[in-house]
């Protein structure tokens, strides 16, 4: 096997992608954990809402190659844009 | 006789309900693969319940790209007639053959139970048969059947008398309690609730044969 110098390869880009519902959309998981705070002695927190987190490492020329491609692979796969919204960050340098 | 496709992926497990009550109503069902690239000769589809791939991810999101899809959406475009229950729902809102999204019941409680369907649309391959108005007894076995949609798709559902059936009382949260929508053109049309699955009164209800009738039976003129 023919090593392929490191000049010539993309850097392997750690990235998190966030899958939220979108704005209006209902959210009962995120209601129903609300909910239950109170009881558990957490007052003042407002606004839960439920989500996806994926972890995955990308190999792009750069942070902006990296994150084009797991928005369009969030958007493709990972949500469904009916009801989800994807956001695609930069966690490190794998 | 008419020969009824019925999709089956991985983890699907209506598809024997589905062929029989096809059998039932005088057709004949064909299973396929879903690594099937043609559907072969078929006269109408069917995209059975149960948990395609798991359901993993969402309900849908992977059996949407099974190799069968492509063949599916062909069909579709064609005219075809193909029915998606429960699950099979849920895939081809995923695929975009149906507009909105099916999400996690309002409750957050996996429901089976009987559920009293009122018919709101006869211009689709499902409701052909049946009155509007008309109460249909049918069980739903689901825990993300909450179908959801913008409102300029909801406004457009309205407009083309697209929402072909309602729950009478809403058990899962479902927009204007939809239980069941169509395309544009009323050939492709999927439901939450499980009418292969209300095909004898012995077993609580036959509402089911009026759907299916319906659909059966246009596959039936179409093979002719």
């Amino acid at each position: 096997m023919v090593a392929v110098p490191t000049s010539l390869r993309g850097v392997n880009y750690s990235v998190t992608v966030d899958v939220t519902l979108r704005a209006g959309i209902a959210d009962p998981e995120g209601a129903t954990i609300e909910r239950a705070l109170p009881a558990l002695g957490f007052s003042g927190v407002s606004a839960v809402r439920a989500g996806k987190s994926f972890r995955m490492n990308v190999e792009a020329d750069n942070e902006e190659a990296a994150l084009a491609k797991a928005t369009s692979l969030a958007q493709r796969l990972l949500s469904n844009p009916v009801m989800e919204d994807v956001v695609a960050r930069i966690t490190s340098e794998a | 006789m008419a020969r009824i496709g019925v999709v089956v992926f991985p983890g699907s497990n209506c598809e024997y309900d589905a062929a029989n009550a096809v059998s039932e109503l005088g057709a004949t069902p064909v299973f396929i693969w879903h690594s099937a690239n043609d559907l072969g000769e078929v006269d109408g589809v069917i995209l059975p319940g149960g948990f395609a791939h798991g359901d993993y991810l969402r309900p849908g999101a992977l059996a949407r790209f099974s190799p069968v899809m492509a063949a599916v959406q062909h069909f579709a475009d064609n005219g075809g007639a193909v029915l998606g229950i429960c699950n099979g729902f849920q895939v081809l809102t995923e695929a975009g053959l149906l507009p909105g999204a099916l999400q996690k019941n309002r409750g957050l409680t996996f429901l089976c139970q009987p559920s009293t369907l009122v018919v709101a649309s006869t211009r689709s391959v499902l409701t052909r048969n049946a009155t509007v108005g008309q109460h249909l007894s049918v069980p739903i076995n689901h825990f993300s059947g909450s179908y959801t949609c913008d409102d300029a798709t909801y406004e457009s559902l309205v407009a083309n008398d697209q929402i072909v059936l309602r729950y009478l009382d809403n058990p899962n949260g479902s927009r204007d309690n939809i239980a069941g929508v169509s395309n544009e053109a009323g050939n492709v049309v999927g439901l939450m609730p499980h009418p292969e699955r209300a095909m004898s009164t012995l077993l609580g209800s036959a509402d089911g044969r009026v759907l299916l009738g319906g659909f059966v039976g246009l596959a039936a003129t179409a093979s002719l």
